[in-house]
């Protein structure tokens, strides 16, 4: 792999030397955390010239997931709760998971809902579901194969997201200020390069599917700097290799069949109309909500955690005066400073 | 306003063992101010020429890929004492076995505790067995004490570190971290990574025999960036570590993309990270004379130039390598 940068390394620099023929502010937000990490793993804003603003949007799926979620769950005894490492420190409004398993709940980190399957054999589990349209289809598949195999201990709490409609509802905020996307690399080898032609319909702003390498990330900012300057904004594919412009219909299928789009509250941002997935009637015995009636109604405590204004690219995790003095990822206040994705923990790990 | 309860400073979380600052502040604020102890290390010079460390083991699983955990008690412990510059000579092993562990399980770990203590050439001298009743313990824990003699000419010590000295690691870095989780979890890697874990004090007395050499970590839990940390907590002295130039397996690259785990944090039990003057360049051809240091490599540089540990990508630019606050988690998709 670092041979290959290195081969590579001659056109970050004709690149970034393009980058730097524009003189005017743009600002780009990067919707995928996937970018965020990239970025500060290469040291790019170091590299970029400071008139290229690059803001991290609200594309990582554990720190939009409500602290209600946690809150459901920590109370819960003789169930195994299955989740995916970054969730363990997310925080809830009492504790997070990783505390509730040191005060006896059984919390097992998995690497995919298949492994959750296997722990339904033995115990009554309970699957987090949370994610965007990347991970989604494993789940949906993991849910149908439960029905299928009738595992009545199985079942998945529903905190799905899905990223167009939670752009539509930033859009609409007055208060963003933004040039252009680059637009997520794995949520759009799903859904399609397609699935945001409202940004320049609707909005007048372009984007472009872009991979996760440095060439990828500054090759995306050049088109973006290209539309800006041709005053043409469109959506393309920087990411041909992998994303088409209708995605994967398959993967598609896989979520329709089990899954049904409905309103969702997105921590930090609010309540987004027709942004989440639940789980369609037909599979409602796999619907922990259902089957523990659990209760995910939201309410937001106030603990001065900007976070939704970092998602929304009104700050840098730096003008939060909570960052780096009580919220650490040692001692996370809000949910961007959660998840190895998180902006906040982008920043405090990269950019400080 | 409503109160956030934060749990984790009134009980133990696993975020407490992790070899992070979490860790540290455990040991600075109970342990080290109540034992009255004025620094917070795992070796100590009991009297000129005697070192003595300890260290308890506990691992998931308890046999793995390139070891067991009878095998890492013994080189956790004899590294320990080994990069203090020391000769590692004795150990002391003490055991606690849950009821209902197989013999013919035990008898191996034992085994392979012996033929690593041959290979280091140390003695077990002595050792305690307890059994508590079925699922208070998991299996298998061993503690082991080191006892090793300490040159009269040899000092290693973070203060002895030098701006323009160079970093050098003596293999893969994250083998042990990819085959735990690998046999752990089930990831299916095939052929199965292999542990790194390893004696390493003939390794590290040919270095000290061969060059000066200013400070030796070996790089456990918290990888080679938490020890980098340490050393410019204690000195002060900036660092720069050339990406380009780690010595990292493609297939651990490929791994921790997935998790996104960083290898530079991930535990080992076979690397060790040196700082040695400038002058003495040919220190990696004696190293890679050894079984344990043929995938030798300068690393990085101590230098006045920034303050702090920082990592040049091979782009050229330079990103912070702070020390973290727990075990990094494996993330989703
Ligand atoms: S620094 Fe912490 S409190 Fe501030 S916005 Fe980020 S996560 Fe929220």
């Amino acid at each position: 792999m670092l041979n290959k940068m290195f081969q590579n390394n001659d056109l970050v620099h004709k690149l970034l030397n393009r980058i730097a023929r524009y003189k005017e502010d743009i600002r780009i937000m990067e919707v995928c955390g996937s970018h965020t990490m990239a970025i500060g793993k290469w040291a790019l804003r170091k590299l970029l010239p400071p008139n290229i603003h690059l803001i991290s949007g609200p594309g990582c799926p554990v720190c939009v997931t409500p602290p209600s979620i946690i809150d459901s769950l920590i109370n819960l005894r003789s169930v195994t709760i299955a989740t995916f490492g970054d969730m363990l420190r997310l925080p809830g409004n009492n504790g997070t998971l990783e505390d509730a398993r040191a005060a006896g709940l059984d919390v097992r980190i998995v690497y995919s809902p298949l492994d959750a399957l296997k722990l339904a054999k033995k115990n009554e589990t309970i699957f987090i579901g949370i994610g965007f349209e990347t991970t989604i289809p494993g789940i949906a598949h993991t849910i149908t194969l439960a029905h299928k195999q009738n595992l009545s201990r199985f079942s998945v709490l529903p905190a799905f997201k899905i990223i167009p409609p939670a752009l539509k509802a930033l859009l609409n905020s007055t208060e963003v200020n933004i040039d252009g996307f680059i637009l997520p690399g794995n949520v759009s080898a799903i859904i399609g390069s397609n699935a945001y032609e409202f940004l320049p319909r609707e909005f007048d702003l372009g984007g472009v599917v872009t991979g996760f390498e440095p060439i990828d990330i500054l090759s995306a900012i050049n088109m973006l700097i290209d539309q800006q300057q041709n005053n043409s904004p469109k959506i393309e594919n920087e990411y041909q290799r992998v994303v088409s412009p209708a995605g994967n219909i398959n993967a598609q299928q896989a979520i329709n069949q089990v899954l049904q789009v409905q309103d969702s509250w997105w921590r930090g941002l609010g309540y987004i109309p027709a942004s989440g997935l639940g789980i369609r009637d037909e599979f409602r015995q796999f619907d922990a909500i259902h089957k523990y009636n659990l209760d995910i109604s939201d309410q937001q405590p106030d603990t001065g955690c900007q976070c939704g204004d970092v998602l929304k690219g009104i700050i840098t995790p730096p003008q939060c005066p909570l960052f780096d003095h009580t919220c650490t990822p040692a001692n996370p206040i809000g949910p961007c400073m959660v998840s190895s994705e998180g902006s906040c923990a982008a920043y405090y790990k990269y950019e400080r | 306003m409503p109160l956030i309860i934060n749990m984790k400073d009134n009980i133990i979380t696993l975020a407490h063992g992790s070899g992070a600052r979490l860790t540290q502040k455990l040991i600075s604020s109970v342990f080290a101010s109540t034992f009255q102890m004025e620094e917070l290390s795992d070796s100590f010079r009991i009297e000129p020429g005697l070192v003595v460390t300890t260290d308890a083991h506990v691992i998931k699983p308890i046999f793995f890929p390139g070891g067991n955990i009878g095998k890492l008690a013994v080189t956790g412990t004899v590294n320990d004492v080994a990069v203090s510059g020391a000769v590692p000579a004795y150990l002391l092993a003490a055991f606690i076995i849950e009821e209902g562990f197989p013999i013919s399980d035990l008898q191996k770990i034992v085994t392979s505790m012996q033929h690593a203590a041959q290979e280091a050439g140390v003695k077990i001298i002595a050792g305690d067995t307890k059994v508590v009743e079925k699922h208070n313990a998991e299996g298998i824990y061993i503690t082991t004490t080191g006892i090793g003699y300490l040159p009269d000419d040899i000092h290693l010590s973070t203060q002895m570190i030098k701006p323009d000295d160079q970093i050098i690691v003596n293999n893969y870095i994250g083998d042990h971290t990819i085959a735990i989780i690998n046999s752990r979890d089930q990831l299916g890697l095939q052929p199965p990574p292999l542990s790194d874990c390893a004696p390493l004090n003939h390794l590290i007395q040919a270095m000290l025999k061969a060059s000066k050499v200013h400070f030796i970590r070996d790089a456990t839990r918290g990888g080679v960036a938490t020890i980098l940390n340490e050393v410019y907590d204690d000195c002060g002295l900036g660092i720069i570590i050339d990406e380009s130039t780690l010595p990292i397996r493609n297939s651990t690259l490929a791994v921790s993309e997935l998790l996104g785990m960083e290898p530079l944090y991930m535990a080992n039990e076979g690397v060790i990270v040196s700082f040695v003057p400038a002058q003495y360049y040919d220190l990696l051809s004696v190293m890679g004379a050894s079984k344990y240091g043929e995938n030798s490599a300068i690393i990085g540089k101590v230098t006045n130039e920034v303050k702090g540990v920082y990592l040049k990508t091979p782009l050229g630019s330079l990103r912070p390598l702070p020390m973290l606050n727990a075990d990094p988690l494996p993330r989703i998709c």
